[in-house]
Parts: structure tokens; sequence; C-alpha cells
């Protein structure tokens, strides 16, 4: 399972990308092959403002709806309208294309208490 | 539900094999899917699929007053059964109310085999007990059989990998035996998702080395071991209805448009009183099949349904439809709300989207 070195990850699957004062966030490869065939993404607002591990937008596999929490406190600043007509984007390209949004930071030091790689490996082992 | 009531069928270790993801179904833990439920359907859409459904239940009822006594326990008309063949059935409670939907096979001239949902089969046990009549003889066998459903367009083709190039599969409804490298087979053709298919029951003990061959066997055929999830979307495309979510004590098999398995010409049947009456009044409620219209969440049971801003319903089930592309589902609805081409809302976390009430099946075969 691809675990990228260069993210910060959560207990509950999302990943972290840091990029200057904001943080870009999707779910990991190992979240998308639990969930398999996603069909539905229901993003946040631009401009709302979210705490750690709030619900924030929901996948929506066949079988069931999932919540995607913030990994970190701050503010919606763009998300990922690709989606919207292509929700697989998530299963085919987890890392990269199928990031679900990005949120600038309360505190860029909150990142720290997040998973490294190393550690999130070992969760899903 | 505690994971020591969980009862496992013969397969589990061939499940857990094949990297299934396994849930709690009833007392059971069924694999939910293996490479993905839209991987699965597709397979059962367009070539075959194999499920494990050694969870469902097996009763036989023998003797010489076997069929008369059924026939006054089940709504379907028993007696237009020739040996060999099956019919879908209702046991239905004293008001009319569904214990259980299932398929009789008449599998001699006074012997019958019941083959009953996992989860309603103790129920169905002891309700059926407690009704027995004289020179009847009611047997559990859930626990000695096990069963798979072989379900797609190329069903008959497997059948003839297994069996030689001349095997022909039973016709449909009706049940046959049949030997598989000495391993005794009775299969049935039947199924739960729209495609040609059969389901087989044999005993537990040959289970692992079924399953196996029919995997060799369909390789060359894109076979697929499916799970409860593709089986679910197969079967609501089809609009065929689900028992606990579309069928319930709170529901009889009119309201569920199944009247077509309920013979009210039989002087006599549990339930039927009530639905004469019924009938005769005009049904309160239908259930409706809907499709959701524009990108919208998927419709899951117990989202509430709308129209005109009024809460009617809830959901009954509901999913995202892999073969047509949206969200479907089906619901109890008034009558008067109930009809083809009403447009309902259905709300999804506080949030309402149009559907709009089809013509049932679902889905049609291009």
């Amino acid at each position: 399972m691809n675990v990228p070195d260069d993210l910060r990850y959560t207990e509950s699957h999302e990943w972290v990308r840091v990029e200057g004062e904001n943080a870009r966030i999707g779910i990991t490869d190992h979240a998308q092959a639990e969930l398999t065939d996603v069909v539905f993404v229901e993003l946040p607002q631009v401009g709302k403002q979210v705490n750690a591990r709030e619900a924030t937008a929901v996948v929506e596999s066949v079988k069931a709806a999932s919540d995607i929490y913030a990994p970190i406190k701050g503010t919606i600043v763009e998300v990922n309208k690709a989606l919207e007509s292509n929700p697989a984007l998530i299963n085919t390209d987890p890392f990269g294309e199928g990031w679900i949004f990005a949120l600038k930071m309360d505190s860029a030091d909150a990142v720290n208490q997040l998973k490294d790689a190393a550690a999130y490996r070992q969760q899903i082992s | 539900m505690t994971a020591a009531a969980q009862k496992r069928t013969p397969l589990y270790d061939e499940h857990v094999r094949l990297g299934a993801k396994m849930i709690p179904f009833g007392d059971w833990l069924m694999p939910v899917q293996y490479s993905g439920i839209v991987d699965e359907h597709q397979a059962v859409r367009n070539n075959v699929g194999v499920f494990d459904i050694s969870h469902m239940g097996q009763l036989v009822a023998s003797g010489a007053g076997a069929g008369e006594w059924l026939n006054r326990m089940l709504t379907n008309n028993v007696e237009k059964l020739d040996v060999h063949s099956g019919q879908y059935t209702f046991l239905l409670n004293q008001n009319g109310g569904i214990i259980d939907d299932l398929i009789v096979y008449r599998t001699a001239p006074d012997e019958f085999l019941l083959v009953v949902n996992a989860s309603r089969t103790d129920e169905d046990f002891t309700w059926l007990r407690s009704h027995i009549a004289p020179g009847v003889e009611l047997q559990n066998r859930s626990d000695r059989y096990a069963g798979l459903a072989i379900q797609g367009p190329r069903v008959a083709e497997l059948f003839r990998a297994l069996f030689g190039a001349t095997f022909e599969l039973p016709a449909r409804n009706t049940i046959a035996a049949a030997d598989l490298n000495t391993m005794p087979l009775a299969i049935a053709r039947t199924g739960y998702t729209g495609e040609d298919g059969v389901e087989i029951f044999f005993e537990s003990k040959y289970a692992p080395a079924i399953w196996t061959t029919i995997l060799e066997k369909g390789k060359a055929l894109g076979i697929r071991p499916c799970g409860l999830g593709a089986r679910d979307t197969l079967r609501l495309e089809m609009c065929y209805p689900l028992n606990g979510n579309d069928l319930t004590p709170e529901h009889n098999p009119l309201e569920a448009g199944l009247g077509f398995f309920v013979d009210l010409t039989k002087p006599n049947f549990t339930g039927r009183e009530i639905l004469a009456q019924a009938k005769e009044h005009g049904l309160k409620r239908r259930l409706a099949p809907f499709r959701m219209q524009g990108k919208t969440p998927p419709p899951r049971p117990h989202y509430a349904v709308f129209r005109d801003g009024e809460r009617l319903a809830e959901v009954s089930s509901g999913t995202a439809s892999p073969s047509l592309g949206y969200g479907i589902g089906m619901a109890y609805l008034p009558i008067e709300h109930a009809k083809i081409g009403t447009a309902l809302e259905i709300e999804i976390r506080g949030q309402k989207f149009p559907a709009v009430i089809e013509k049932k099946p679902l889905y049609k075969k291009p």
C-alpha cells in the first residue's frame, strides 16, 4: 500500500500535505481501497472554519457514507471541484488528483502532532 | 451484536483467503465484497458471479398432508407445483403481515423444500411447527446444507464446463439433482439478480471443494466471487424486495406490489381475510421504486421521503446503482403519492434532493 514519506497522516486515514501556511487534505490509498468505488463526494464551503477532527466532507461509496475529518484547525480555502463530476479520482489517484480540500492552518505547529509515514504504515499493517 | 454470536458458513476460510471484507449480517459473518461492489456487480451483469448463500435456511416438510398444510401456511398455490417445480411465496402472520418471503420447491409428491431467509429461519421454523398438522413432518436442515448462487449470462457455459458439453440447466423455477465429481447437488434455476442463474444446495462438507471448482472452471469466463454488497445492488436494480428492509410484519405482499404471489382464490390461508379486505377497500400504501435526478448522493435506508415539502415515508432500500450510474431506492408511499412519474424529494444530511417514481424494474437489460 502506497504511503508517501513526505505527507502526514491521521488515525482516521486522511493525509495532509503542507504547502506554506496551507494544508491540502485527502484520504489515503489504504482508505480508498477499503471503501472502493467512490460514487459521490460532498465538499465543504470555501471560507468555512473547521476544528481539528471536525467532520468536514463526506465520501460516499456504493455501500456507505464516510465522514472525512479536518486534521487541523483552520479555514477552508480551496475544494476539489473535479470530484463533483469524477468522484472516482479518489480511487485512481488518492494522493494527487483525488485531493478533497485545502485549508489555511490557524497554526502550522499542529502538523507536528499528526502521524508521520512510518507511524501510519504501522497503523495499517 | 456480539462477536461471539456470529456464525460462520463452511466457506468462511475461503472468503478470508480471497481477501473478502467480512461483516455481520444477522447472526452471520458474511463477505460484503472481495474485489469491490462495482466490479462484482458488473461480473454478474456481463459474465458470471458466485455468492455464498449458505446462511439461508432450508426447511423440509413431508408427509401425506404436507401439500395441503403448506397451502394453508403460504400465500401462493402449492397445488400448482409439479414435482421438481418451485414458486416464490410468503409466510404471513394472522394480520397479513410478512414473516418471510421464500421459495418452496416440490421435491417429491409429498415432500417440499422451503428456502428461507437466514435471519428468519428460526422464526419460520417455530411458527410453522406451532401450526403443524397431523401427518406432516417438518425438519430444519439449515445447518446440514450449504449453498451458492451462481448468476450471470454465462452460467450455462460455466455448467457445461463443469458437467460436460451436453449438460442442460433445469428449466426456470425448477430444481434438479446432479453430481459434481461425485458430490451430490440440488440445482435450482432461480436467482435474485435479474440475470440467468441458479442456486445450488449441497451438504456442508462439500462446500470448499465445490466453491473452488466453480471458481477455477469459471476463471476463463470472467467469474468473480461476489459479496452481499453486489447482491444488494443487483437485486435493487430489479426492485426485488429485501426481507427486513422492504418486507416486514408491518407490510403485506399486496402493498409490496407482489400480489402475483398471493392466490386469493384459495379458500383458506393465514392472513387471507385481511388481504382480501385490503384489496376490496383499496390499498393505503404501496412500495414504489424511485430514481434520483441529477448529481446527488445515493439514497440509503431510513432517509426521509418528501413530496411538496410534506414528509411521507422513509426509504426502505437505497443505493448507488452501478448499472445505471445514479441513485435508486424504494419506499412505502401513501397510495395517492405512489404513481409513476411523481416527483419526490429525498432528504440527505439535511438537504432535499429530487427524485421521481419509476416503473419496476429500474434496470432493464440493454
